[in-house]
C-alpha cells in the first residue's frame, strides 16, 4: 500500500527538475494531474513499450497537453525513455522534448497542446475499437478551463450518440486557469449537470489527487454499460508544496533556487506520510 | 535596443483612446496577461470581455459587439485567433464586414519550445487568403501605435500580428513614417531589394548597413501591410536592382514571399529568393535560437545576397 502514491511524489520531482533545467514549464497543472497519470499508467491501463503498437492497448490523450512536464516523467518511469535525457534537454535547443506532447516521443499517441481537442480524438479511437470489436479503452484528461471550448462538447455529444462507454474522461478540476479561478473566468460549478445532460455517466472524486478514489473510480467507470464516463477530479493546482498550491500565478513559473528546495522539502515530508 | 513589446504599445494607446471612447471593446480569451492586456481589463472592466478559453465565441462575439456599434479589439494567440477561429473570421467578420481588430498574439515562433500547435506560421497565407481581411505585421512600437490609431479611424475588418518579445526600435518618437497600407522604404539601394515584415525587418535594416560596407547597395522595404499589398511601391523598388530578397517569420507558402513574388513576376520579372520558416515543424528552441538557425537574421541575409549577387 502507498507505492503509488509514493511514486507520485518521486515524479512530482522528475517533473520538478526538467523544469528547472529547461527554464519552462506549466507546473500547476502538471502537479494536479500526476495522481490521475499515476493511476492510469501503473494501475489502469494497459499500455507498456512492450505493447505500444498491439492494437488492443489501452490509449491515452493528454488533451491538457501543456501538463506534458509531468506526462514526460510518467512515460519515462514506464520505460518509454531514459528519464535523464528528458530532465537535461527538455525545452532546450534542438531537443524532441518540447513543451507539448509529440508522437516523435515513444509512448505519446497523439499531439496536442490547442486544448479542446482531445475529447473528439478520443471519441474517434473510442469508435474504431467498437467498430473492429477491440476491448481496450480510451483515456483523454482534459483542464477544467479546456472545458471553455466548444468542441469539447461536440465531442461529448457524439460520445454519446455512440454510446461509447470504452471511453472514459477525467476533467483535472483544479478550478484555476490562467486568468483567475475558473469560476471567475467562465463558471462551471454545474459540471457534473453539464455531463449528464449530454448523456455521460458521471463520477465525482472528491479528491483527485487521492490514488485510492480514483481507483474506485476508474474501475466503476469499466463496469458501466452504454454510456461514456466522465470522471471530475477535484485536484490541487500545484499540489505537493504549499508554495505552489491554487497559487494562480504557478501556472506556468520556474521555481527559483529558495522554492525549489522548498518544494522539494515538501514532496518529501508528504511522501512520508504514505 | 527598445524594451516595449507591440503588444504593450497596443495596450498603452487602447487605454489611453478609451478613457474617450466608450465604444472601444477589448476581449480576451484567457490570454490577457500573455497580451499585455490585464491593465485595460482592470481600469475598463466595463468595456472588457472574457470569453474563458473558447477563441472561436471570442471572434463570434466580437462580430456581433462590432454589429451594433462597438470597436472591438479581440487578442488571443496568433495560433489560435487565426486557425481555431477562422471560420468566424471568414464569416462574421470578414465576409460580413464587421469593425472587429484581431490581434494575434505571441505571433510566428514567439512561444519557441511550446512547438508547432503554439507557432503561427501560417497566418498571413490564412487570413490574407479571405477576401475582405487586412493584414498586418508592424515592425516596432512606434509603427504599431500608428497602425492602431489607423484602425481605430476606420470600420473594416483586420488582423494584426505581433511577437511576444521587445524588438528593436526602428523608428523614433518623431521619425515614424506611416501612411495606411503605404509600405516604408528604409533604405535605398541600387543592387539588391530586401523586403521584411515584423521582426524580420530589423534584420534587414542591419544586413544592408553590412552590405553597405562590402559595396553592396540595398534597398529596405519594411512591408507591415501584407494587405491591402503594396503594389506600387514593390513594382517601384524591384525595378532595377538585380535581384529581390523576401525575409519573413511564416511559412514558405502564401506569405510575404510569395505575395512579392507574384508582384515581381508579373512587372519586373527576375530573381526572387524567399527566405522563411521551413515547411515543417521548426527545431525547439527560442525564437533567436530558431531565426539563427534557419538563416532569419543579419548574417542569413548578407550571405544570401552575396550568393546571388556576383
Ligand atoms: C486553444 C488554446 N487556447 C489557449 C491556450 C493557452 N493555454 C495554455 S494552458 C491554458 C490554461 C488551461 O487551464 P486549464 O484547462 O484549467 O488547465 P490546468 O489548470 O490544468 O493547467 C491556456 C489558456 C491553448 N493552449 N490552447
Ligand atoms: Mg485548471
Amino acid at each position: 500500500m502507498g507505492e503509488l502514491e509514493k511514486l507520485a511524489y518521486d515524479l512530482r520531482k522528475d517533473t520538478v527538475d526538467m523544469i528547472v533545467s529547461g527554464k519552462a514549464g506549466h507546473i500547476g497543472g502538471d502537479m494536479s494531474v500526476m495522481e490521475i497519470l499515476v493511476e492510469l499508467y501503473f494501475d489502469q491501463m494497459n499500455i507498456s513499450p512492450e505493447n505500444k503498437d498491439d492494437p488492443n492497448r489501452d490509449l491515452f490523450v493528454l488533451s491538457k497537453g501543456h501538463s506534458v512536464e509531468s506526462y514526460y516523467s510518467v512515460l519515462a518511469k514506464k520505460g518509454f525513455f531514459d528519464i535523464k535525457e528528458a530532465i537535461d534537454t527538455f525545452s532546450k535547443f534542438g531537443s524532441k522534448y518540447i513543451g507539448h506532447p509529440n508522437n516523435k516521443i515513444p509512448g505519446i499517441e497523439m499531439n496536442s497542446g490547442s486544448l479542446g481537442h482531445g475529447l473528439p480524438v478520443g471519441v474517434g479511437m473510442a469508435l474504431a475499437s467498437k467498430m473492429d470489436n477491440r476491448k481496450n479503452r480510451v483515456y483523454v484528461v482534459m483542464g477544467d478551463g479546456e472545458l471553455a471550448e466548444g468542441s469539447v462538447w461536440e465531442g461529448a455529444m457524439s460520445a454519446s450518440q455512440y454510446k461509447l462507454d470504452n471511453l472514459c474522461a477525467v476533467v483535472d478540476r483544479n478550478r484555476l486557469q490562467i486568468s483567475g479561478t475558473t469560476e471567475e473566468v467562465m463558471g462551471q460549478d454545474d459540471l457534473h449537470d453539464r455531463f449528464r445532460s449530454f448523456g455521460w455517466n458521471v463520477i465525482d472524486v472528491e479528491d483527485g489527487n487521492s490514488i485510492e478514489q480514483l481507483k474506485m473510480a476508474f474501475d466503476k467507470a469499466k463496469s458501466v454499460v452504454g454510456k461514456p464516463t466522465v470522471l471530475i477530479a477535484n485536484t490541487v493546482k500545484g499540489k505537493g508544496s504549499s508554495v505552489m498550491e491554487n497559487n494562480v500565478s504557478w501556472h506556468h513559473h520556474v521555481p527559483t533556487e529558495e522554492e525549489y528546495s522548498q518544494i522539494i522539502k515538501d514532496f518529501q515530508i508528504r511522501k512520508e506520510v504514505f | 535596443m527598445a524594451n516595449i513589446a507591440n503588444k504593450k504599445a497596443i495596450c498603452d494607446l487602447l487605454l489611453e483612446k478609451a478613457k474617450t471612447d466608450k465604444d472601444i471593446v477589448v476581449l480576451c480569451s484567457d490570454s490577457r496577461g500573455s497580451a499585455s492586456l490585464a491593465p485595460f481589463f482592470e481600469e475598463f472592466p466595463q468595456q472588457s470581455v472574457e470569453t474563458g478559453i473558447a477563441e472561436q465565441d471570442l471572434v463570434g462575439i466580437s462580430a456581433g459587439l462590432a454589429k451594433c456599434g462597438k470597436k472591438p479589439f479581440a487578442a488571443s494567440p496568433a495560433s489560435f485567433i487565426t486557425t481555431r477561429s477562422y471560420e468566424q473570421c471568414k464569416v462574421d467578420v470578414a465576409y460580413s464586414n464587421t469593425n472587429v481588430t484581431l490581434i494575434g498574439i505571441s505571433g510566428g515562433v514567439s512561444y519557441g519550445a511550446l512547438g508547432m500547435s503554439h507557432h503561427s506560421a501560417q497566418d498571413i497565407a490564412a487570413m490574407a487568403a479571405i477576401p475582405g481581411m487586412r493584414v498586418y505585421f508592424p515592425s516596432d512600437h512606434f509603427q504599431t501605435t500608428k497602425l492602431m490609431e489607423a484602425l481605430l479611424k476606420d470600420e473594416k475588418p483586420s488582423y494584426v500580428r505581433v511577437g511576444r518579445n521587445a524588438v528593436p526600435e526602428i523608428y523614433s518618437e518623431d521619425n515614424c513614417t506611416f501612411e495606411i497600407d503605404k509600405a516604408n522604404i528604409l533604405s535605398e539601394g541600387k543592387d539588391v531589394a530586401i523586403i521584411a515584415c515584423g521582426e524580420m525587418v530589423y534584420e534587414a535594416l542591419e544586413a544592408a548597413k553590412a552590405l553597405k560596407e562590402e559595396g553592396i547597395l540595398a534597398t529596405v522595404v519594411d512591408m507591415y501591410c501584407l494587405k491591402p499589398l503594396d503594389e506600387d511601391t514593390i513594382i517601384k523598388v524591384t525595378k532595377d536592382v538585380k535581384a529581390v530578397i523576401t525575409i519573413e517569420e511564416h511559412s514558405p507558402y502564401g506569405g510575404l514571399g510569395s505575395m512579392v513574388s507574384q508582384v515581381v513576376g508579373e512587372n519586373n520579372p527576375k530573381l526572387v529568393v524567399n527566405m522563411s520558416l521551413p515547411d515543417a515543424p521548426v527545431i525547439t528552441g527560442t525564437s533567436s535560437e530558431v531565426f539563427d538557425y534557419y538563416g532569419l537574421n543579419k548574417e542569413g541575409i548578407v550571405k544570401k545576397v552575396k550568393e546571388i549577387i556576383k
